[in-house]
């Protein structure tokens, strides 16, 4: 081979220099242009339609959250572009989408595989924005992985609508101008759970709680702590167990001696559904400790882990976003159209995901451009009402909606497998409203 | 075969160059033309090839090299932090800190071999893992990460006369912002020069011993070499190579999370190696380029996208065929990579590389038989089938 071809090492290098160079020069100066006018990244102007990005985990722990919540995105995609039945473009109250796509351009969108970790979360949604041209994206089900990709937004000057995630930060102290939380936090469950568990459990208890130890698990705990402390309640002990342990009974067996008389599970997923299940079969709610029943509460809950837990569940008290049970027009609206696409209810995580994708196209639908400072502009202090949670705010300071929130009990007579959970209590939105500077953080600038 | 002629490594080194420079043409058919993917191609690569120089030149099977990597990443945010955004001492301090993290670890894993070895080096990245994840969260802010924020030292920027942003800095070589293209370009440009350094090392007498302990550790012994000095050595080289990695993960995009130094990082470099070929030069990085291109294009096929790429056919045979292939892309990526990851092993345990030699040693023997004999063709290929 090296008889034919005379090339040196001193032209090959020049030659592949100069080509580098010549590659990169276009790309040098795309983004100053950002800065300038009303030119930004992946302006879909010259387009006939729009790309969405949803990039939710497919594979790994919250594999199953993942799929539905990319149910979802697809009926939204379908509802803004007029097919189907419409869902909750008929509830939803203000709203400026007419049901012929965003400004009149159909969307289109691509998906991304998130893994439930940051890294793979931002490269997905890095090759979604460079490479499919998305004008915003969305997804999530853990908190690390929306904070990291939020910022990643703030970088790209791309808007994300964050899905589930529930910890204080992700519009707290990781609070950014780009990103957006439409699903409530741990504040608002400790806030939601307070007067229930005064009620049920009298102001004279002894709690232990149980924490999965990463940055939502600390944010819950303490959440929970401000709230039941305030009720009077003794915190015995708060043991941090690790992400995926699979087996607690060594965290639980201490419990039974502690002297405490209500356990406090702040674990999600399958932490959740493997650490209540050994609860209840080391016979803790059997127990009378203190002259009281024993109780358990799990903070965060949803319809999926009670599906995991089974029976368990059965009169555990906890807080969640949602419920498809619930009786107002835009919840019959989502659950009527999600059900006749796909044969089952849909879940809490699936009804963030839907609601946040049609605020961001009404929102563009009002701003009249696709422009994102225009569009964090619209959604900032957007009232809204007919998403499920009655009337709702989009506070312009951190970027939280504030909307009723949902404690729930275990079914004891579940009439379906979908059946598990049943609506205690809607708490208003003032009881669970707070100053937007206790956690403080910097939402940072429009133009990046 | 070892020692070749200098010339050669030129060549080697000169087509090298040109291939990774103009990987954002010849990429483009694929669909992987894009900064971010590029970047991983590259940083990935490098990865890949510091393991290489440790796995496949002593046959020590580290499971704990995402340690290193996530250290790396660690490091340069911090320099990020608290000296400046510029990203060369980052790399610098990164490198250090990878280092002495693998001497600490290769003293006490390097005491044992074969499988020993590779448990112990597990249970210590597992453990670097664990601790970042929850206990080192005042140093690595645990689940979300490490990240740049406001009010952050920065202390070398502000010396030479850098103002506080609105925004949050980018990351920047002298002025030059290394997010995108520029970014690429840049690590495209360091993994060319760690290649050639891996090359070197391959080539020395320092390359020499490493094989000659992988052969047999009891001779090399026996002649008189200490081996650990060099093992030691070697694993430092390789940490150091992981934590150059994890810094320009950090400098394309300025977070480092602890799932970098999770087992299943570790176990990614592994198959990226044997994938492509453990023990040659270029296996790893092709490994590390198709595992980087499944886990991000792949995964994004999802069933749109088939319907419209086989829409040419009549509708029922687009139904159907979109129905066998769906399993496979998308969430299915890890299927695919799996089936792929087994036939490679079962078929070419030399890797992509053993079927790239076998491919041109195929067209060689039929080349030659053309020339010379052409009725004895039909003994060449039926050979290779066998082998």
């Amino acid at each position: 081979m090296s008889d034919t071809f005379h090339f040196t090492r001193r032209g090959l290098l020049k030659t592949s220099a100069f080509a580098g160079a010549a590659l990169a020069t276009p790309h040098l100066f795309t983004r100053n242009a950002f800065a300038q006018g009303n030119a930004f990244r992946n302006d879909p102007s010259n387009k006939s339609t729009v790309t969405l990005g949803f990039n939710v985990p497919q594979t790994g722990a919250y594999a199953d959250e993942g799929a539905d919540e990319l149910r979802a995105y697809q009926l939204a995609v379908k509802h803004i572009n007029g097919e189907g039945d419409g869902g909750m473009l008929n509830t939803m109250k203000p709203l400026a989408l007419q049901g012929n796509g965003i400004l009149g351009k159909k969307v289109d969108y691509v998906t991304g595989d998130t893994q439930t970790k940051s890294d793979a979360a931002r490269a997905a949604a890095k090759r979604m924005i460079e490479k499919d041209g998305v004008i915003m994206f969305s997804g999530g089900s853990s908190s690390g992985v929306a904070i990291a990709q939020q910022s990643l937004a703030q970088e790209m000057g791309v808007v994300f609508m964050a899905g589930l995630t529930h910890s204080n930060d992700t519009t707290g102290k990781d609070k950014r101008r780009y990103g957006f939380r439409h699903f409530f936090n741990a504040y608002m469950s400790g806030a939601a759970l307070g007067p229930v568990l005064k009620e049920r459990m009298g102001t004279d208890r002894r709690a232990y709680h149980l924490t999965a130890d990463y940055t939502w698990g600390w944010t819950q705990e303490e959440s929970i702590k401000n709230t039941t402390e305030a009720l009077g309640w003794e915190t015995v002990n708060a043991v941090r167990t690790p992400l995926g342990a699979g087996d607690f009974s060594q965290y639980i067996t201490p419990v039974l001696n502690s002297g405490a008389d209500v356990l406090i599970l702040n674990h999600y997923g399958k932490d959740m559904v493997n650490s209540l299940t050994q609860a209840v079969q080391f016979g803790l709610r059997d127990k009378q400790v203190n002259g009281k029943d024993f109780q358990i509460v799990v903070p965060l809950y949803s319809r999926l882990m009670a599906q995991g837990a089974g029976e368990n569940v059965q009169g555990i008290v906890g807080s969640t976003n949602w419920h498809w049970s619930l009786e107002d027009e835009g919840s019959k609206a989502f659950t009527k159209s999600f059900g006749q696409e796909y044969g089952f209810p849909p879940s809490q995580a699936a009804h963030t995901c839907y609601v946040q994708t049609l605020l961001y196209a009404d929102a563009v639908e009002r701003a009249g451009t696709f422009y994102p400072p225009e569009v964090i502009k619209a959604l900032e202090d957007f009232e809204f009402d007919g998403t499920g949670n009655g009337p709702t705010l989009y506070r312009g300071a951190d970027h939280q909606c504030f909307k009723e929130v949902l404690v729930v009990e275990g079914n004891d007579n579940p009439s379906s497998q979908f059946d598990l959970l049943k609506v205690v209590k809607q708490v208003p939105r003032e009881q669970v409203m707070y100053d937007p500077s206790i956690f403080g953080g910097e939402l940072g600038p429009y133009e990046v | 075969m070892l020692m070749e002629s200098p010339r050669k490594d030129y060549m080697i080194m000169a087509i090298f160059t040109a291939v990774v420079l103009t990987m954002p043409l010849w990429t483009a058919p694929f669909g992987a033309s894009y900064p971010d993917l590029l970047q991983k191609f590259a940083i990935y690569g490098i990865f890949a090839v510091g393991f290489n120089l440790l796995f496949g030149l002593t046959g020590y099977l580290s499971f704990g090299h995402a340690a290193f990597l996530g250290v790396g990443s660690y490091a340069a945010v911090w320099s990020f932090k608290l000296l400046s955004m510029n990203v060369l001492p980052a790399i610098v301090f990164a490198i250090l800190i990878a280092a002495l993290f693998a001497v600490l670890i290769g003293f006490v894993s390097l005491r044992r071999s074969g499988i020993y070895f590779s448990i112990l080096t597990l249970a210590l990245a597992q453990m670097s893992y664990n601790m970042a994840y929850s206990v080192l969260t005042p140093i690595t802010n645990g689940e979300t990460g490490l990240q740049l924020e406001h009010g952050d030292p920065r202390v070398l920027d502000f010396a030479f006369g850098a103002e506080e942003t609105a925004g949050l800095p980018s990351t920047n070589l002298f002025g030059l912002e290394m997010s995108g293209w520029p970014g690429f370009y840049f690590c495209a440009v360091v993994l060319i020069l760690a290649f050639f350094l891996s090359l070197r090392i391959f080539k020395s007498p320092f390359g020499l011993k490493l094989r000659a302990i992988k052969s047999n550790q009891n001779r090399m012994m026996y002649t008189g070499y200490n081996t650990r000095p060099h093992l030691l050595l070697v694993f430092v080289i390789s940490g150091m190579y992981a934590g150059l990695a994890g810094s320009l993960l950090a400098v394309t995009d300025p977070l480092a999370g602890a799932e970098r130094m999770q087992w299943t990082a570790s176990g990614e470099v592994v198959l990226m190696t044997i994938l492509g070929g453990a023990g040659t030069l270029v296996g790893p990085l092709l490994g590390a380029g198709l595992i980087k291109y499944f886990e991000n294009i792949f995964s994004a096929i999802n069933e749109g996208v088939l319907h419209s790429a086989f829409s040419f056919l009549p509708d029922f045979l687009n139904d159907f065929l979109t129905f066998i292939v769906a399993p496979f892309v998308g969430e299915g990526w890890h299927l695919t990579l799996g089936a792929l990851f087994m036939a490679v092993v079962i078929f070419l345990p030399g890797g992509i590389m053993e079927g790239i030699r076998r491919l041109t040693g195929l067209a060689k023997r039929t080349a030659s038989h053309r020339g010379g004999k052409g009725s004895a063709r039909t003994g060449g290929p039926a050979h290779s089938a066998e082998g």
